[in-house]
Parts: structure tokens; sequence; C-alpha cells
């Protein structure tokens, strides 16, 4: 079991870079730990800005520090990120059109047991809403490290969010397929397409794996770049299955379903199954009990499929 | 040197056009800020159309943002686009001159319009600045009423932890809001000790709207070492003309043409005293 949790694997990279590109600047609202870029801002204080508990002055601050040439990560808590600092995120970064990489850390429900306003199951719809705002939910470590060094090559404003905890790897050293806004197709199949993101990819896999064992082909879509969505892809897949399910770790609206749905109801109509938390606050425990109760683990997702089968 | 105080009315009068044209516009903000804007503009700044891509220039956020009127005015003032397109297109539809500051304008650097972001923005400037041990200056102005935003303070405490005595907020205290007098909104009169306690120096000009007032506040601003500088300027909401001065309701509002007459005939009677002053 892989013990680098997706946040080291964007230190890893930042610390690399960092020591040829001065203009890489890391910021953190008293999250340095949590986000596990502690050994970055020890390795360069230059280049490391602490703000405190602030996240709205932590976005302002990088918008500012980016429309001077700088390249500014920011790293919080998504669950704060994404709404205390909302705003900031609209306004100075995206309609400024300013160079800078927000990292929302220990997102969806990571913070399992601390209740609802640790938990940011509205960051992808937030987010997806604001006009030149990117949204990546990278699935593993490799493709984390991928989604990092891709942004470093362009001047626009993106919103990441990773989990908290490890997750087991999908890819491998040195074999991640990575293009920038491009799904990763992880199987093909002919009777269900599952489109996923994040920490639901790897149950998406484990769950069709689990269904080839019944005769059903299930297709894998690794969909990590929520916007822009990969719309080829999705009616690549959607075109040759009976129907699409989706997965994620959000609530049911404005996410990766809900993306999903459009495209294949105006493009490619059949059923699309969106798979995610409820409308609610969630219910206590660790991720993958969290998981686990709402049907978002390997077996929940395997039997959606099989419950919604013709 | 340009009689700064007499294109400031030339100036007014371009935004009182933008308005009038444009059907809308924070009219009273414009008048009280427009010295502030012209003083740096003109005399404080080293910023122009030539070098407004010039890692040394000098940095301005117009954190009011719904002064934009003056700031576009100033800026053609300065050579960035014609005064004649701003006053034409205006608010119109499909035009690039919005009703807040849009940086796809030469000249401007970051989009506003909700407040609270100019400072904060600006800090990340500064630091930038200080990262790259460049000596330009950066700028911010903001209206009183704008700092009862929360996130003011937060830009106010970085500024000075961060110790950066390159950046410069400017409060254009016109003591006015849209609901009224700033002090029955939420009060603001203790400005100068509340600047203090974050750690910045403040410099409290009492004529918000004199060139030589304004001007020594930016030298002293300037000569300050380890820490921002907040100016504190007294100004008057609606300058120019009493059918504006001092009046709330005219925050945002676009003149009658009988107003309009009597508006613009204070401009040149107050351009033409400022000419032989």
């Amino acid at each position: 079991m892989n013990k680098i949790p997706n946040r080291q694997a964007i230190c890893q990279v930042l610390m690399e870079k960092a020591k040829e590109d001065k203009d890489i600047v890391v910021l953190c609202s008293d999250s340095r730990g949590s986000a596990s870029l502690a050994p970055f801002a020890e390795r360069f204080p230059e280049q490391f800005v602490e703000v405190g508990i602030a996240e709205q002055n932590l976005v302002s601050i990088s918008a500012g520090l980016a429309r001077c040439g700088k390249k500014p990560f920011a790293a919080s808590p998504a669950c704060f990120l994404s709404t205390r600092s909302y705003e900031q995120a609209k306004v100075d970064c995206a309609y400024s059109n300013t160079n800078v990489t927000l990292i929302g850390i220990s997102g969806g429900i990571s913070y399992g047991a601390l209740g609802m306003s640790h938990h940011s199951a509205q960051d992808i719809a937030a987010m997806s809403a604001i006009p030149n705002m990117r949204v990546y939910l990278p699935s593993d470590r490799f493709q984390t490290a991928k989604l990092i060094e891709a942004l470093l090559q362009d001047e626009s404003p993106a919103y990441i969010r990773v989990g908290r905890n490890p997750v087991e790897d999908i890819y491998a050293e040195g074999s991640c397929p990575f293009e920038l806004d491009k799904a990763t197709v992880l199987r093909e199949g002919t009777d269900v397409a599952v489109i996923a993101c994040g920490e639901m990819v790897k149950p998406s896999l484990e769950a069709a794996r689990l269904l080839e064992a019944d005769g059903i082909r299930a297709a894998v879509l690794d969909m990590y770049c929520v916007k822009p969505l990969d719309e080829e892809a999705i009616l690549r897949v959607a075109g040759q299955v009976g129907f699409v399910v989706t997965a994620e770790e959000h609530a049911p609206f404005g996410g990766l379903g809900s993306r999903v749905s459009q495209v294949v109801a105006a493009k490619c109509p059949k059923k699309v199954v969106n798979l995610a938390l409820p409308d609610a606050p969630v219910i206590t425990g660790t991720s993958q009990e969290v998981f686990r109760h709402y049907g978002l683990d390997a077996e929940g997702i395997a039997r959606a499929v099989k419950g919604n089968i013709q | 040197m340009e009689n700064l105080k007499a294109l400031s009315y030339d100036l007014r009068k371009d935004a009182v056009d933008m308005i009038v044209e444009g059907k809308g516009g924070h009219i009273g903000g414009d008048m009280s800020v427009m010295d502030i804007l012209v003083e740096l503009y003109f005399e404080q700044m080293n910023i122009s159309p030539e070098n407004k891509e010039d890692a040394d220039r000098d940095r301005f956020v117009l954190s009011k943002g719904h002064s934009v009127e003056a700031l576009y005015a100033v800026l053609a003032a300065k050579g960035f686009f014609p005064i004649s397109q701003v006053i034409q297109e205006f608010s119109k539809f499909g035009s690039k001159f919005i009703g807040h500051p849009n940086n796809k304008l030469p000249g401007i650097e970051m989009n506003s319009g909700s407040l609270g972001h100019g400072l904060p923005v600006s800090v990340g400037m500064a630091l930038a600045g200080k990262m790259d041990k460049k000596d330009y200056r950066v700028y911010t102005v903001m209206g009183d009423g704008e700092l009862a935003e929360g996130s003011v303070w937060e830009g106010a405490m970085a500024a000075s932890q961060y110790k950066l005595d390159n950046l410069c907020a400017v409060v254009d205290r016109n003591r006015l809001q849209i609901s009224g007098n700033t002090e029955d909104v939420m009060g603001q009169d203790i400005q100068e000790e509340r600047w203090a306690s974050f750690g910045w120096h403040v410099i409290s000009v009492q004529d918000g709207n004199d060139y030589g007032q304004l001007g020594a506040a930016f030298e002293e601003a300037k000569a300050t070492k380890g820490a921002p500088t907040a100016i504190i300027a007294n100004t008057i909401k609606g300058y120019g003309s009493p059918v504006m001065e001092n009046k709330a309701n005219w925050h945002h509002k676009v003149p009658s043409p009988e107003e309009y007459a009597q508006i613009i005939a204070d401009f040149g009677k107050k351009k033409e005293e400022a000419l032989h002053e």
C-alpha cells in the first residue's frame, strides 16, 4: 500500500522545480504541515509566504504576486479555500486572470470525523461555476505530480483538490499516461462506462474488476480534469455502452455527475447514474467508512451498476 | 509644472460626461478621489503607456473600484486611451469600459469592484517587489466605507508583518457612503489609531483635495522605512460643485440637464481660480 499522499507529491515536484525557478512561490494559511509543505518552507524560505489563518488574504496576496511575475501555489484546506476565499478566487484569480494555482488539501470528506465545517463537498460545483477557473481532482500521486508539472507550464488560474490520506496507486513510476485536460481511459468496456475523479477512481477500477467476474464489461475513465471536461472522451465511451455511471466525493449537485449528465444528455442521450455524497451533513467516520456507507466503495459502485443494468 | 488643480477640473468634467453618456456612475466618490489619483499619476508614480509592461513600474490598484470613471479620466489624460472613446463607450453594450476596473484595458493592473480586495492584492505586489529586490512602489486607494470589510485588515496585518515599506494605502475619507454618514453606518473616526495599531506608519492629510498636502504625504511615505504607510486623506464627496458636495444621494447618480449645466459651470469657475492662484 502506497504511503505517500498526493499532497506530498505536490511538495516533491515544487521542491524540485523551485531549485531552478525562483518565481515559484508557495503560500500557506497556517497550513504548511497539513499541506505537507513544511519541507518546502524550510528549504526555500525566500520562496515561501505564511499569511496566518486568513484564507482571503492567502488568495489575494497570491494574485498580487502572480501579477508581478511570480508563480504562486496557495495551499489551504479545501473546505476553507473554496468557500471562505471564493470571491477572491473569482475576482482576483479568475476574473483578473492571474497565474495562481489554488491547492485545496484534505478535500472532500478527508476530515471525516470533524463535521461539515471541515468537509468540502461543494468545491467542484463552486469553482467550476467561475469562468476562467480550471478544476482538477487527480487520482493518485503520479498523476498529481504530472498535473503540477503541466500547470507550471502555463499562466492561467487553476483549482486542484487532493485528499488528506495516501491513496492506492493507479499508475506507476514512469508509466503514468498524462495529457493536460484529457481523461485517462483505464479500462475499455461495452456494458457500462464508469467516469470518476479523485479518490473515486480507485474504487471504480476495483468495481470494474468485480463486475468482470459477473460478465459485465465496464469501461473506466479517470476524469481528473473536471473543468475543462474532456467531452470527447465521455462521448467516445458513452457511445459504446448501455449506460453511464459517475462517481465523485462531492455533493450530488454541480459536480462531475452534473457535468457528465449535461454532456451525455445533449450529445449522446442515455441513462446516467450519479453516485455522490448526499445532500445532507455527512455521517461521522473515516473516509473509507463514509465511502462504504454511501456506496462509494468498490462494492457499492458495482452494486449500482448491477442495479441499473438492463 | 502643470497646474494639477486646474487639470483636475477638466478630468472631473470627463468623469461627469462618462456618467451622463453611460447613464450611471459613482459620481460622488469620483469627485472626492480625483485629486489623489491626479497627484499619484502626474507627480508620484513611475507609470506611463510606454512603461506599462516594465517590471520596474510602480503599481496602482483602485480598491474602491466604483470610482473607475475618475481613473479612466486620469488614464486617458496620461495617454493610455482616448478620452473621446471612453465617454462614447462607457457602460454601453459590449464596451471594454466597464463600470469597474478591468485589466484587459491598458494601464489597469487588477480587476476590482468587490471591496476589500485591493489592499491584500497590493500586499502580494509589494512582496514580489521585495523578493525581486526591486525599487518599485505599490499604491492602493480605498474608500472609507470599504474599511468595514474584514479582508482589509487581513491585508493590513500581513503588510506590517512583512515590513512592506514599498506599500502605501490611501483612504479616501469622504465620510459618506450609500446609506449616509459613515459614522452612523459603521464608525471610522478612529482610523489613525486602527492603522497604527496594525503596525502602519499613519499620515493624516487634513485636506485630501489639496495637492501640497497630498504631495507632502506621499513624500513622507516614500521616506518611511520598515513599515507600510497609510494616508488618511480627508476629502469632500462630490468635490468641485455645491450641487453634489457632501450629499450622500450623489453616491451613484446621473445629474439632470440643469444640474449638469451648474456642475460644469462650477468646474469652469474653480479651474479659473486654480489657474490664477
